[in-house]
């Protein structure tokens, strides 16, 4: 459309100005806000004890749930691809439920298998095993919410690649296990690590689940987004706005390895993720930016 | 759940099909998948089922039903209605200048989109009540009403019609509206009959997923939205409440609601994205909808 300059304009100021006061204006403020009064205080509140431990047991989620659901998510995603099943449908769609509920939900869903009144929980803790509010529970909720995206991103590029290579591979003699490490892997690996981005951006940031099995206990079982809720809530701003700077810095990193994987898939010639970041990678190549 | 094998003899004879595991294998790796998908998945959600039964279908619906309940669930589908409104109107323009125009930073705009779908939820809230509550530099204070639920809810789905259009915009041909307006036709003309029908599939899907995420919505609101009773306490507020005061059944019949209501959406949405696939680039519409489903659950739940 050959859209006269006036509403061209208007149109431009309108979705800038629009983008501006809903998405760049707070991210800006929570940065002055952090950064007014200099480096030392959000420094200072995040070397606390407190705030050391959240960061850590916010990694050890990470470090825990990544690998379960990455090596789940490729194996799952080989069997639904290269292998057709009556199930698979159905695995396909259980794998989407995280995505249609509510954080707290699984957290309730938790609660009610692990509690002391629940399904497992008087067994557990029986054998002496605490799943609530500690580690185990908190795992279990990362695992949860952050299930479907390697089997998500790494389904479409193992349909995209064929399997002309594999069967080459196998009729030049290589066994499954080197097919798999030697051809399928490698040409799978970006839509693989889009899925591990994901994956971690997702666990680092969990609430909902997570503020419901965890009992957010200071030191204990706090995670770093339950830390910014509660010394909010108990009027420490200093340390709300550091730990929500580490959290938006993680997350601004996230979207940068999005478009720079992305672009990174493109330029390789390897198969661009079908569910990445074609319509920023384009346009950004019309920009030439 | 490892499901390319470990310790698998060599093929011997050339398989058809790329990776192919023996058959014991596959029955392994299927059973694995299996097993991880009910013990993670199936068994928390028959739990909630389960719990949300347990006083009888009665009790289901009187839970349901209970006024504060009520008030809540209503508070949650307007809210989420007049949010996804509004995401329609913006998201399509930010689509159409993000794809149409040419402006210096349009790279880093068309990348910062996707941020609150990037950001922990609790740190967008934090944002938002920085900015609109007691203390806003702007001195609007918005916190603790049900305007505040609305901002929280359009940070929180801002990407959602913005990403669903923008793939159907590019891939649009524009020689249909020079055509349209060589013929005579005005620019709301072009755009009443023939720019926004094409981008319609794109908008509904978007907006459906985004009324999706908002009705789940908890992390971004738990700050800003003051959580009052009868007010400004939306329903994943109220089944917390209702887990802390021990009403656990309540919170569970409630869950259930709502997991349904965002269960019909998801399915809905792949089904009206097939339908809206036909006679399109294929699959392109399917597609979008997929991506824009894993991205919107980095930062934190429907």
């Amino acid at each position: 459309m050959t859209s006269s300059t006036p509403a061209k304009w208007g149109l431009r100021s309108l979705a800038l100005g629009y983008l501006g006061l809903l998405l760049l204006a707070p991210v800006a403020m929570i940065f002055y806000k952090t950064f007014e009064h200099g480096l030392g205080p959000p420094i200072e509140a995040m070397t606390s004890p407190d705030a050391l431990h959240a960061i850590w047991l916010t990694l050890l989620m990470v470090a825990v749930a990544v690998p379960l659901n990455t090596v789940f998510g490729v194996g799952c995603a080989l069997l639904l691809v290269r292998h057709k099943w009556k199930g698979n449908a159905l695995i396909d769609g259980i794998i989407n439920l995280p995505f249609a509920i509510s954080p707290i939900v699984v957290g309730l869903s938790l609660f009610l298998l692990y509690g002391n009144d629940g399904w497992f929980g008087p067994t557990l803790s029986e054998w002496g095993i605490q799943v609530l509010f500690s580690t185990p529970g908190m795992i279990l909720a990362s695992v949860f919410v952050s299930l479907p995206f390697v089997v998500r991103e790494t389904v479409p590029v193992l349909q995209e690649i064929g399997t002309e290579q594999e069967q080459a591979a196998s009729t030049l003699g290589a066994n499954v296990w080197q097919t798999f490490w030697r051809v399928t892997l490698p040409a799978i690996r970006w839509g693989v690590a889009y899925g591990i981005v994901l994956t971690t951006a997702r666990v680092l940031g969990e609430f909902g689940a997570v503020t419901i099995v965890s009992g957010s206990i200071s030191g204990e079982t706090e995670t770093l987004p339950l830390f910014v809720a509660k010394a909010f809530e108990q009027f420490n701003e200093e340390a709300a706005y550091a730990g929500a700077i580490v959290l938006a810095l993680l997350a601004l990193t996230t979207l940068l390895l999005m478009s720079v994987g992305g672009r990174k898939a493109k330029a390789q010639g390897g198969p661009i993720p079908i569910t990445g970041d074609t319509a920023i990678s384009t346009s950004n190549t019309k920009e030439g930016s | 759940m490892d499901a390319h094998p470990a310790s698998v003899p060599p093929v011997s004879a050339a398989p058809r099909a790329g990776i192919r595991l023996p058959g014991l294998g596959v029955g392994l790796g299927r059973g694995m998948v299996v097993l991880y998908l009910s013990l993670m998945v199936m068994l928390p959600l028959a739990a909630v089922l389960d719990e949300s039964l347990s006083g009888g279908v009665g009790a289901f619906w009187d839970s349901v039903t209970g006024a504060q309940s009520m008030a809540a669930l209503k508070l949650t589908v307007i809210c989420s209605l007049i949010v996804v409104a509004i995401n329609a109107v913006f998201g399509t323009i930010i689509a159409w200048v993000l794809v149409r125009d040419e402006f210096p930073g349009k790279g880093a705009v068309n990348a910062l989109i996707d941020l609150p779908f990037a950001l922990p939820t609790i740190v967008a809230g934090l944002t938002l009540l920085t900015l609109y509550g007691a203390d806003s530099p702007f001195g609007l204070d918005i916190a603790f009403t049900r305007v505040a639920i609305v901002v929280a809810l359009c940070f929180i789905t801002l990407p959602f019609v913005t990403r669903a259009v923008q793939p159907l915009l590019m891939e649009m041909d524009q020689q249909m509206e020079e055509a349209a307006t060589s013929l005579g036709a005005g620019g709301f003309t072009v755009f009443r009959r023939i720019i926004f029908p094409n981008l319609l599939p794109g908008i509904i899907a978007g907006v459906m997923l985004a009324f999706a995420r908002a009705l789940g919505e908890y992390g971004s609101l738990i700050l800003i939205s003051g959580n009052i009773p009868f007010d400004t306490e939306v329903s994943s507020v109220f089944i917390r409440s209702q887990i802390e005061s021990g009403n656990v059944a309540g919170a569970s019949a409630v869950s259930v609601v709502l997991l349904a209501i965002a269960l019909a959406l998801l399915i809905g949405v792949s089904f009206f994205a097939r339908m809206g696939d036909r006679g399109r680039e294929p699959g392109i519409l399917s597609r979008t909808v997929n991506r824009v489903i894993a991205r919107s659950q980095i930062g934190g739940g429907p």
